[in-house]
């Protein structure tokens, strides 16, 4: 196997994340009770499962393309603020995959920065405001301190993924500063952040496929 | 031209009602409503296709005068952010997103545009909609 994503493995990619946030789908919404409005693991099923069966139906020509019907799908079917963010970060990796038909380690990296770059945009989040933000952010910095030193992608992945872990526990002792769980204040300390915790599924389950 | 106001919110619902209540404010059918609400199976969320192709029809509709989007909370903003995006420039051009409060906003707006009051007038006044309330509620 090339040490690259092509459509087959983004496609691999996705339908492990919808099956990890399947079988998360409890603890997601669980989390997301505590501090926001108890719908972020059924949105996230809902939004990934439509998305799933968008590029399986019709099977995306290039890596943009797959991006770009997965950031679609998502905006259109999760309903909660997910939505918009992972439909943001799905859409701005599309761009800069463009035509692509493999995304090699440097690519896929700018790929992620350019998402990282669109969800911090869009939700106007910085790192320490109890986001998924503090579960990417780390993600991307560990991928490309493997990257810059040629990969392997597995490595690569597998440090975002464990980077990304880190991130999402260090949430529960910050205060919320986004979002619905923004209005509990320091009643928000102590919980999981559950878009953290979605985040780093992403990132474990990309691992996967190179492992 | 007449200014179209676009109704985004986590409920179809809440939004209907919203716009029926405003709705009485105003000579019927004098402004271009569009609703963009709820969640594909009719739970609670907001979809930003859906919010890009109200936009656009409530702009079509405006004859030009463009659009003041009101909205609930949360992935409402999102969403509504998202949509202005996905539609076209000249569009997003004439788009104003007001942080007013939805329903006292959505009140204000549509008198404003029901009398031909220019966009960035509909949505000042209409950020300022609280105001009549915090007076009247006001200790003496």
């Amino acid at each position: 196997m090339a040490d690259a994503w092509d459509v087959p493995l983004l496609t691999q990619w996705l339908t492990g994340f919808r099956d990890a946030v399947d079988q998360a789908g409890e603890e997601l919404t669980a989390l997301d009770s505590a501090i926001g409005d108890a719908d972020h693991g059924s949105n996230m099923q809902r939004g990934l499962a439509a998305a799933v069966s968008a590029v399986t139906d019709a099977p995306p020509a290039d890596c943009g393309a797959f991006f770009k019907t997965v950031g679609m799908s998502l905006v259109s079917n999760v309903g909660g603020a997910s939505g918009p963010l992972y439909g943001t970060l799905f859409l701005r990796m599309g761009t800069v995959a463009g035509t692509a038909e493999t995304l090699a380690i440097q690519l896929f990296g700018e790929c992620l920065q350019a998402g990282l770059d669109g969800l911090v945009q869009r939700g106007k989040a910085q790192a320490g405001d109890k986001t998924m933000v503090d579960a990417m952010l780390p993600a991307v910095r560990a991928y490309d301190e493997v990257a810059a030193d040629g990969g392997p992608m597995v490595s690569a992945l597998t440090a975002a993924a464990q980077a990304a872990a880190q991130g999402r526990d260090g949430t529960t002792p910050m205060e919320a500063k986004k979002g619905r769980a923004s209005y509990l204040g320091e009643r928000s300390v102590g919980h999981q952040d559950p878009g953290a915790t979605s985040m780093t599924l992403l990132f474990e389950t990309a691992a996967k496929v190179f492992a | 031209m007449t200014v179209g106001i676009v109704v985004v919110s986590h409920s179809r619902a809440l939004a209907d009602a919203a716009v029926a209540l405003a709705a009485e404010m105003v000579p019927a059918g004098s402004v271009p409503v569009r609703v963009a609400a709820g969640a594909p199976d009719m739970s609670f969320g907001t979809d930003a296709t859906e919010i890009a192709a109200a936009i656009q029809a409530a702009d079509g509709a405006s004859d030009g005068a463009g659009v003041v989007v009101l909205l609930d909370l949360g992935s409402a903003i999102l969403s509504t952010q998202l949509a202005l995006d996905l539609v076209p420039g000249d569009v997003r051009d004439r788009t104003i997103v007001s942080p007013a409060p939805l329903v006292e906003g959505l009140v204000v707006a549509m008198i404003n545009a029901s009398i031909g009051t220019p966009r960035e007038r509909v949505a000042a006044d209409a950020s300022g909609a609280l105001q009549p309330k915090q007076s009247q509620l006001a200790a003496d």
